[in-house]
C-alpha cells in the first residue's frame, strides 16, 4: 500500500512538470462547465414521452410517462437523454443499449413515429414539440422499451447465415474475391440487425410468422449475392414460397427507416429478379 | 364445470404441457417441479378471465419459462 501511494504520488507530481499549461487549462474547463455548461442561455426544456409497461405488474395497463429535460445540460442524442432519464430521474426505465454509436443496433426503438436508433437520432431542437418514443411496432413487449426479438432471431436462423461451401480452394488458403465479386456485398454487409425495417413493414405485421420481412431477405440476399458461396441453388429453393419473399409489396417503409442508410427493398428486388431466372 | 374460453383452455393445456414435462425429471425432484409449477399458476389465480393482454402475455411468458425448464440439463428446481 505504501509502495502503491508512493509512486501515484510520483506521478501526480511529475506530470505538471511536463505539461504545466496544458493541465491547468484543461482542469479549468471541466470546473467551469461543472459549474454552468452554458451562462447565456436560459434553459430549453422538452418534454419526453416514454412508454412505460411492467411484466411484474401484467394486469396494469401500459401508460406513457412524461419526463422534461434541460437541453443544455443532455447530450444531442435522444440515447443520451434516456440515458440521463434513467440515471437522474427514474432508475426503473428500462431499454437495451450498448454501443451508443449505431453499430450494434440495441437500441431500436419507435421515436417520434419513426423506427430507428436513439444513438442515431438527434433530440429535435423544438422544444415546444414533444417527442414521443415508443418500442418497435408490433412486437411482444419485454418491459418498457425492451422488445422480444426471439421470432426475428429464429428467422435470421432459418436462412443459415453462414458461408456454405463443399470444395477447397486450390492452395488451401482462404476463399478469396474478386474486388468487383466484394463490391456486391456493400450495402449487404453493413445491416445490423437492429430490426427497424422489419417491424416498420405492414407486410411483415400481418405475416411476421411466415414473411422473413427485409432484415432478413437482405441477409439473405448477402448470401446470395456471395460469390465464394456453393449453395445459392439450395438457399433459392428454401426461399421458393408464396410466403417468404413474396409478401414483399414494395410498401418501401424499409429503405425509408433504415438508420443505417441501406436499401432492403432492393436487395428483396434483386432476390425476386433471381428467383424468376432460375 | 363451465363450458371454458378458449384462452382459459389455452391456459389448461400449457398446464398440462408441464405436467408431462415433469415426468421426464428424475424421480426424487419431480415433488419439487410439481410445487414450482402450481405456486407459478397460483401466483396469477385472480386475474380477471377478461383481461386478455396479460393472460397471452403470462400464456408467452409460460411457454418460455417452460421451454427452459425442459431442459434436460435441468434436475431440480427449488
Amino acid at each position: 500500500m505504501a509502495a502503491l501511494r508512493s509512486t501515484s504520488r510520483l506521478v501526480a507530481s511529475s506530470k505538471p512538470l511536463f505539461r504545466p499549461a496544458v493541465f491547468a487549462r484543461s482542469y479549468a474547463t471541466v470546473e467551469a462547465a461543472a459549474q454552468d455548461p452554458n451562462p447565456s442561455e436560459a434553459p430549453r426544456t422538452k418534454t419526453f414521452h416514454v412508454y412505460r409497461w411492467n411484466p411484474d405488474q401484467p394486469t396494469e395497463k401500459p401508460k406513457m410517462q412524461s419526463y422534461s429535460l434541460d437541453l443544455n445540460k443532455t447530450g444531442p442524442m435522444m440515447l443520451d437523454a434516456l440515458i440521463r432519464i434513467k440515471n437522474e430521474m427514474d432508475p426503473t426505465l428500462t431499454f437495451r443499449r450498448s454501443c451508443r454509436e449505431g453499430i450494434c443496433g440495441s437500441c431500436a426503438m419507435n421515436i417520434d413515429g419513426v423506427n430507428t436508433l436513439a444513438c442515431l437520432c438527434r433530440i429535435p431542437t423544438d422544444t415546444a414539440k414533444e417527442s414521443r418514443i415508443y418500442p418497435l411496432p408490433h412486437t411482444y413487449v419485454v418491459k418498457d422499451l425492451v422488445p422480444d426479438l426471439t421470432q426475428f432471431y429464429k428467422q435470421y436462423k432459418s436462412i443459415k447465415p453462414y458461408l456454405q461451401r463443399d470444395t477447397k480452394t486450390e492452395d488451401g488458403l482462404e476463399f478469396r474475391q474478386s474486388p468487383e465479386d466484394r463490391k456486391k456485398l456493400d450495402g449487404l454487409y453493413e445491416c445490423i440487425l437492429c430490426a427497424c425495417c422489419s417491424t416498420s413493414c405492414p407486410s411483415y405485421w400481418w405475416n411476421s410468422e411466415e414473411y422473413l420481412g427485409p432484415a432478413i431477405l437482405l441477409q439473405s440476399y448477402r448470401w446470395l449475392a456471395d460469390s465464394r458461396d456453393e449453395k445459392t441453388a439450395e438457399r433459392k429453393h428454401a426461399l421458393d414460397n408464396s410466403m417468404s419473399v413474396y409478401r414483399c409489396h414494395t410498401i418501401l417503409n424499409c429503405s425509408r427507416t433504415c438508420p443505417k442508410g441501406l436499401n432492403p427493398a432492393r436487395a428483396i428486388a434483386e432476390i425476386k429478379k433471381l428467383m424468376a431466372s432460375h | 364445470m363451465a363450458r371454458l374460453s378458449g384462452l382459459q383452455r389455452e391456459v389448461l393445456s400449457l398446464y398440462r404441457k408441464c405436467l408431462r414435462e415433469i415426468r421426464k425429471k428424475p424421480l426424487e425432484t419431480r415433488s419439487n417441479f410439481k410445487t414450482y409449477t402450481r405456486t407459478e399458476f397460483q401466483k396469477y389465480i385472480s386475474i380477471n378471465k377478461k383481461d386478455f393482454n396479460a393472460i397471452e402475455y403470462l400464456l408467452r411468458k409460460g411457454y418460455r419459462q417452460l421451454e427452459m425448464y425442459s431442459s434436460p440439463g435441468i434436475r431440480n428446481v427449488r
